[in-house]
């Protein structure tokens, strides 16, 4: 992997100094990696390609046609994050969970978060994801979310920040697992000589979160995770989490109320379910509770859920956090619950439905990112820079109609990481997706998805939009300083294997 | 096991079995016309082994050999094409990834890119020996890592159970087919025509060698011995029912002779049906009627298995049928 013709440009690499040398912390993996002819490099891609293939690791994009499957674009260099990097991120989010999940159960009990005027309380009661169904809900052991996938960027000045939090059905997680699963094949030396930390573990923890759970009393509780079916665009993920944990993958159809208990039909009659990971929108759930044309859900769940015979995660309601209105109180709720300063600050955020923000987005659409509050897979969004006059105006318009659903933010130069781009390595922008459970205690996965927008310049890293993903790689320990050099001139052993 | 999962394992499993099926009696077809040329046609009555000569004549009229096999290799609106039997499997098998492992598959979903593939290509396979070779292969390496694989438990009898009722009906309705066309040229018989056709029989059934070994001579008799009634042949209806009543015994736990269900009942009356019956008073009843009645116990059998386990009952039960439910599956 030749990277003498590599422009770092006017970003930061997750990779090299700006000078083009490799990073400190991370040199020996880098190096390691460099000393990898673009034979072998093009050889492993395909290679990794055929296997995504072969193995059927495949989303759905909900434009195309049903049935249309294909694989998630994988590319080969993965993204190295520093120990201690990784220390601080693991402290931040541990920090933000616990803070959100204060926050959604007040939310939906005393509000005293609103009645302190700390947050307007018509951004909460406007919020498509605040449901008043689960007023005054105890979910289990007081947890609402269980898993997140809290989406991190990291800019120019190097530092990162929150761009969204995903409470609500956060996929991905399986080609984490997937993506390191073919990166140890392909580069059993590299994984080796290094003090990669694994993922694998991933869905132990999750099944004991799960568990964890269970009402009381329950001894060997029964999970199931709950899909919309196959054609939905995470199918491989459910059936991957399911196969992991060695549960049951249900439908809808597969469940009944009954008594205020759930049952699962089997071949050998009815049984009883005590734990649903779902995977389904709350407002999908149950159409006796939420919208009353679902056909993915379950009548009744709720009832069960409310009566404490079943444990759902994550619990219904938690989607008021995606709100990305919402989103921009969440440093407050940081110093509101848990009296510190959040580790791990937001994108600033401009809400449109504040008059003094309204006017600066409007005249200052042109240099910013503006997206709907309660969109996500990087659908109703404008990026002003890549953006024609006439998309300005147009979006502008839509902003003016509506301005509680539209904030904007200043467009980021996310930072980069060498790609595979057809013969060349060029760089191209990333950001992270790390998955954290809230169970007996919070677990977050070292490391988590790095999507990568494959498209030159593109800032755009959904899967539904021409992204693709990387293996990301948290280093159980950083180099030392004094190894930089010897490293850089002598490659480490096992080199000589890679080539 | 949930009902639904235990349907598309059921489902699955037979589709990758049609699929074998209809790649090997359309390649021992063409062999036939390379050997008796003038047998233009033996090609209709493939179409009519699948039960699906409606359809057929609807869109292709008068029978080819170049629309018979297109027929029932690659046309996506034949739902027993191979192209649609192996999507069908694989759809099941995506529905079932938890259940299945994951060698499971990934060949299966080998076999049906390899398949799709062709069809993406040209829609008419350039080498069709090749390609049926290749789906017969596809299907065996199916059987094989599944039972290598997979833990010989409900699941794995849904899927055996599946194989074998597909398996069962697939040989006797190509010995209904093809005893019905030979029957009809009567003349022939005895003439070297017609032991090439008979062989061609037993080659549809990949039953030509054991058959060889078991009984020597070509005689129609024991070619119906053989395929219904043996008992170690894997193809031979018989043996199929046997083990589709040992699976279905195993997934209900009643132990064999025994009855808890309909379909057990249905399929333990064939089965001994099979036993005691002999090959003349077959012949005598007439071979279509037998089979004939055959299919149709077949099919209740199919009915009740649906019933008893796979179907979805209205979810207004009540309480004390679901625990009854319940304290049946422990």
């Amino acid at each position: 992997m030749n990277l003498s013709e590599y422009e770092v440009g006017d970003f930061y690499d997750e990779m090299l100094e700006s000078n083009g040398m490799p990073r400190r912390a991370t040199s020996h993996l880098a190096l390691n990696l460099q000393s990898l002819s673009h034979a072998e490099l093009a050889t492993r891609q395909t290679a990794a390609d055929l296997a995504l293939v072969r193995s059927g690791i495949t989303f759905n994009v909900y434009s195309d046609n049903r049935g249309v499957e294909k694989t998630l674009p994988f590319d080969l260099i993965p993204r190295i994050v520093p120990a201690e990097e990784w220390q601080h991120l693991e402290a931040g989010l541990k920090q933000r969970i616990t803070a959100l999940n204060l926050f959604i159960d007040d939310l939906y009990h005393e509000q005293h978060i609103l009645k302190d005027g700390v947050v307007p309380s018509e951004v909460i009661l406007s919020s498509k994801g605040f449901h008043r169904q689960c007023i005054g809900l105890n979910p289990p052991r007081g947890i609402w979310c269980h898993i997140t996938g809290t989406d991190l960027v990291r800019n120019r000045d190097g530092k990162f920040y929150v761009l969204e939090d995903n409470m609500r059905c956060p996929s991905g997680v399986s080609y984490v697992l997937e993506n390191r699963r073919l990166m140890m094949s392909l580069f059993p030396e590299v994984f080796n000589a290094s003090r990669i930390r694994p993922v694998a573990n991933y869905p132990h923890r999750l099944r004991d979160m799960l568990e964890y759970l269970a009402p009381e009393g329950i001894s060997n509780p029964r999970v199931v995770v709950l899909t919309p079916g196959m054609y939905n665009s995470a199918y491989f993920e459910h059936s991957f989490l399911a196969r992991q944990m060695g549960v049951e993958l249900v439908e809808g159809n597969d469940l009944v109320v009954a008594d205020d208990c759930v049952w699962m039909r089997t071949t050998g009659g009815f049984e009883r379910v005590d734990v649903i990971y779902r995977r389904i929108d709350d407002d999908f759930l149950d159409p006796e509770a939420f919208r009353k044309d679902s056909m993915l859900g379950v009548p009744g769940l709720m009832r069960a859920y409310r009566a404490g015979n079943v444990a759902l995660a994550n619990a219904p309601g938690t989607g008021v956090a995606d709100d990305k209105a919402v989103y921009a109180y969440v440093p407050d709720a940081i110093k509101y619950y848990l009296k510190q300063d959040p580790i791990i600050p937001n994108v600033p955020t401009y809400l449109c439905s504040r008059q003094s923000d309204l006017q600066y987005v409007l005249e200052n659409i042109a240099q910013l990112v503006v997206k709907a509050a309660n969109e996500s897979g990087g659908y109703g969004m404008l990026i002003g820079p890549k953006a024609t006059k006439k998309e300005h105006a147009e979006f502008a318009e839509r902003i003016k109609a509506n301005p509680r659903n539209y904030i904007a933010q200043p467009t980021l130069s996310l930072s980069r990481v060498p790609t595979v781009c057809g013969e060349n390595i060029e760089g191209r922008h990333v950001d992270l997706r790390p998955y954290i459970l809230y169970g007996k205690e919070i677990f977050v996965q070292p490391g988590g998805l790095t999507r990568v927008a494959l498209r030159k310049g593109s800032l755009v890293v959904n899967s539904s939009q021409g992204g693709g993903t990387k293996d990301t790689w948290v280093l159980d320990h950083d180099a030392p300083p004094n190894e930089t050099n010897s490293a850089a001139l002598t490659p480490p052993p096992s080199l000589a294997a890679v080539c | 096991m949930l009902s639904r999962v235990a349907e598309s394992l059921f489902w699955m499993s037979r589709y990758v079995e049609r699929a074998e099926n209809v790649a090997r009696f359309v390649d021992v077809n063409l062999n036939l016309m390379l050997e008796v040329p003038s047998s233009e046609q033996q090609w209709l009555p493939l179409v009519a082994t699948t039960g699906d000569h409606e359809a057929f004549e609807k869109k292709y009229g008068a029978p080819t050999q170049e629309s018979v096999i297109r027929f029932l290799t690659l046309d996506e609106e034949n739902p027993n094409s191979i192209l649609s039997c192996l999507r069908a499997a694989r759809e099941n098998a995506r529905s079932t990834r938890e259940i299945t492992s994951s060698e499971m598959w990934e060949q299966l979903n080998t076999f049906y890119l390899f398949v799709a593939d062709a069809a993406a290509r040209s829609g008419s396979i350039a080498d069709l020996h090749r390609f049926f070779a290749r789906v017969k292969d596809g299907s065996h390496t199916f059987c094989g890592i599944t039972d290598a694989t997979m833990t010989h438990g409900q699941a794995w009898h849904f899927m055996r159970m599946g194989r074998m009722i597909e398996r069962a009906d697939k040989t006797s309705r190509i010995l209904d087919v093809k005893y019905f066309i030979l029957l009809r040229s009567a003349y022939e018989v005895g003439s070297p025509i017609d032991e090439i056709q008979w062989a061609a029989v037993l080659r549809s059934a990949s039953a030509f060698e054991m058959y060889r070994k078991r009984h020597g001579r070509i005689l129609p008799q024991h070619i119906v011995q053989f395929l219904m009634l043996d008992n170690e042949f894997p193809r031979a209806f018989r043996f199929c029912l046997n083990r589709a009543r040992n699976s279905l015994h195993a997934i209900s736990g009643t132990p064999l002779g025994q009855f808890s269900s309909k379909p057990e009942r249905l399929l333990g009356q064939l089965c001994s049906e099979l036993a005691d019956i002999n090959v003349e008073t077959i012949i005598a009843g007439g071979i279509h009627e037998f089979i004939d009645n055959l299919q149709g116990n077949l099919n209740d059998v199919g009915t009740g298995i649906y019933e008893t386990f796979l179907a979805r009952r209205a979810p207004n039960h009540t309480l004390s049928e679901i625990s009854q439910g319940c304290n049946a599956a422990q």
